[in-house]
């Protein structure tokens, strides 16, 4: 299955965001473009949360994202918040990614309200990439916050936890989008 | 922050010498204005009698079956109304009348439809109503929309979103409402026992000592009616606190 965007257009007022965008993504590949190129309106009308003004997108099933914002249960732990949307994941699998990707015990027994914004990141990024029966991954930004050390653990996390599902990952990130190796879209 | 227990000690102590000058003053051995001393030894008889506690529990139980009815009420409508315009269009008015009328008014005509021993349910009920529908209704505008999007993005089922996203978002807004509610329905029940005076209530033992002119006693019942009505909002505050943990699932820090 692939996601097809074809000649999508999309305004805000009178200012356009996307013109005539196509694009066939059948496996996973990076986003790239200048602030405010319309990035992330692409992710949110291949969501489903926006409507494009012409144009159409198919093949998005059953989707897991990375928001802009890291958009966690702040009183629930980053191991329950990965449970709550893992569609069968369970609390051992979710608390050892999150190992994998620096969480010590302590971390993992606070509520997301009160961890960082790099750990809240990495739990979002989590979040999407074990969801269990996520078909399709749309990840805006996920390295965000990050140090350089932590992009490259997540960026082989990604890697992994990703296969050859159909993904598009936004970025500005040149180096992280270097590390990933997957095909490279301008926008 | 909330000032040293010994500063608001020190405070109660004021008032209360304040009302001790203020009733001597007045004088008449406290036919216009009982002392502190004279309410405590009025209270010290009442508490004894069969006759007291009877009416408390006539009263309380009225009340806090109108209390209760108006939170069901409320959360239903508010959330009626979060969901529908039209239901909130259409309630509006209503809610904004009962929250005008005054409790008299409201009484009398309640008196032509209820048993006066049922009065109280029906005027705590609907004086609480409006507090707490607006509650929920709050509450409901505050949730975040992000998460909303969240849970749509990843398909939670219902049960999750109310349990994770809509009650912690609509549980501040109607704690506060509900805590407000319980000593506004005290307040409207017993003034609707004053006017319909049914048998064995607290408002009924307020228009005794009225009529005889045992002002202690009023001021003793006055004085259970407060504590009653703090004690039961602090055991609400901490019940609410206590099932937002369980409920929502969350995690002590």
């Amino acid at each position: 299955m692939s996601i097809v965007i074809q000649d999508v257009c999309k305004s805000f007022g009178n200012t356009p965001v996307l013109q005539h965008f196509s694009w066939t993504v059948d496996g996973p590949a990076v986003l790239m473009g200048r602030s405010g190129c319309g990035k992330t309106t692409l992710l949110r009308i291949l969501l489903g949360l926006e409507a494009a003004d012409s144009g159409a997108v198919s093949g998005v099933k059953t989707p897991a994202a990375v928001f802009q914002e890291d958009r966690l249960c702040p009183q629930l732990t980053a191991t329950a918040n990965l449970v709550l949307t893992g569609h069968g994941l369970t609390v051992g699998e979710a608390a050892h990614e999150l190992r994998a990707l620096g969480f010590t015990d302590a971390e993992l027994a606070l509520p997301a309200a009160r961890l960082s914004g790099g750990q809240k990141r990495r739990a979002a990024l989590l979040r999407a990439l074990l969801c269990r029966d996520a078909r399709t991954l749309l990840l805006d930004e996920p390295f965000t916050g990050m140090d350089a050390e932590l992009v490259e653990d997540a960026v082989k996390a990604t890697k992994r936890l990703t296969g050859t599902r159909p993904t598009i990952l936004v970025t500005h990130d040149r180096a992280a989008a270097d590390l990933l190796g997957w095909p490279v879209r301008e926008i | 922050m909330p000032a040293p227990l010994w500063q608001r000690a020190a405070a109660l102590a004021a008032w209360l010498v304040v009302w001790q000058l203020a009733a001597m003053g007045l004088g008449h051995g406290g036919l216009f204005l009982a002392t502190p001393l004279q309410t405590l030894g009025a209270l010290a008889q009442l508490v004894p009698t069969a006759a007291f506690w009877q009416r408390i529990v006539f009263s309380a139980l009225r009340i806090l079956a109108g209390f209760l009815l108006a939170i069901a009420g409320g959360l239903l409508l508010g959330a009626a109304g979060a969901r529908w315009r039209w239901v909130r269009i259409f309630i509006d008015p209503v809610m904004q009348l009962i929250r005008a009328m005054p409790v008299a008014s409201f009484v009398i005509l309640a008196l032509l439809w209820v048993r006066s021993a049922n009065l109280s349910v029906v005027v705590s009920f609907t004086h609480v109503l409006p507090v707490v529908y607006a509650g929920v209704l709050g509450g409901i505008a505050d949730t975040d929309p992000k998460l909303l999007e969240m849970a749509r993005v990843y398909r939670l089922p219902l049960t999750a979103r109310l349990r994770y996203i809509w009650l912690p978002g609509v549980y501040p807004s109607f704690c506060e409402s509900c805590i407000a509610a319980m000593g506004m329905c005290w307040k409207s029940g017993v003034s609707a026992e004053v006017i319909g005076l049914p048998d064995h209530s607290v408002g009924d033992a307020l228009y005794r000592a009225k009529i005889t002119l045992s002002t202690p006693d009023v001021f003793a019942w006055t004085l259970v009616i407060v504590l009653l009505s703090a004690a039961l909002s602090a055991l609400a505050a901490r019940l609410l606190r206590a099932a937002k943990a369980r409920l929502c699932g969350e995690v002590q820090a």
